[in-house]
């Protein structure tokens, strides 16, 4: 029991890597087995998971806005001309 | 970035540390874009980014020598405006906390009774309201853990690229990147299966 109870610590402390597949394959083959039979790690696997991929399909981007793309070559061109003289 | 690319943008650079200001401005085309949208995640405010924006690549501008090619220009650009978003964090509140998230025990995902989201994410992050959800759950994550999760699950940095774009190790990256996750999933659970909290609070 001890041993499962350490094991269920170091897997929480692994799934990220674990949904990133950048564990070593006996540290997933040994995730794989405790998920087979622990619904509640299961389900918290999944929704981390999910929250990965609800941000990973989110991130389009704000276009910059007109005038700050301006105002930032304005201002490189005045500075970054001053550095040269 | 295919190797075409990458020697154009070497080319650019190289033309650049020449000190031809067109062949810099060329690469600030490139990465404003992607640059803009990390420092208004990061810090949260219109005005504030834009000012950070500038510093940031008149910073690269006159720093541009040191720029040495291990990485990209990007990672690099995205390297200097977080030190400067960092810088400006530190500048208003001297002392940054070192928040520790926590990591919930096994015992207690068994108390919570923690069940599956019953939906599709690529579906749900097209609605308007999730979306909302999400950035409102970005916003509450401290500091140095929100710059990890933008970087790594919003930008789409590799674990490498995160690394050298924050100044510290991958296994730092890893561990922070982790418990911002399980961070955000405690706030997203709250909105998309509030019975667990309720199961928590033995209701």
């Amino acid at each position: 029991m001890a041993y499962d109870k350490l094991s269920c610590k170091e897997i929480l402390e692994k799934l990220s890597e674990y949904i990133d597949e950048e564990l070593d394959p006996s540290m997933c083959d040994e995730i794989d087995e405790h998920m087979g039979d622990c619904p509640p790690c299961v389900a918290f696997m999944n929704t981390l998971k999910k929250t990965v991929k609800l941000y990973n399909t989110s991130g389009d981007e704000v276009e910059i806005p007109s005038p700050v793309r301006t105002k930032l070559h304005d201002f490189l061109r005045r500075r970054c001309t001053d550095e040269k003289e | 970035m295919s190797s075409e690319n990458r020697a154009e943008e070497n080319e650019l650079i190289g033309r650049a540390k020449k000190g031809e200001f067109e062949a810099f401005e060329e690469l600030v085309s490139r990465t404003e874009g992607k640059i803009y949208n990390h420092l208004l995640r990061l810090v949260n405010n219109p005005s504030d980014a834009e000012e950070l924006l500038q510093e940031t690549y008149l910073s690269a501008y006159k720093n541009i020598a040191s720029f040495k090619g291990n990485s990209t220009f990007s990672t690099w650009i995205y390297r200097i405006a977080t030190n400067h978003a960092f810088m400006l964090f530190r500048k208003r509140k001297p002392e940054l906390p070192l928040d520790e998230l926590p990591l919930p025990t096994h015992e207690e995902l068994k108390r919570r009774e923690i069940r599956d989201w019953d939906f599709d994410p690529a579906d749900a992050a097209q609605s308007g309201e999730v979306r909302e959800i999400l950035t409102e759950a970005i916003k509450e994550l401290p500091e140095n853990y929100r710059a990890v999760v933008l970087l790594r699950d919003i930008e789409g940095l590799s674990t490498a690229e995160t690394a050298d774009a924050l100044g510290i190790n991958e296994g730092a990256v890893k561990t922070r990147l982790h418990r911002a996750r399980i961070f955000l999933r405690e706030i997203l659970s709250s909105h998309f299966a509030p019975e667990e909290l309720e199961a928590m609070e033995g209701k």
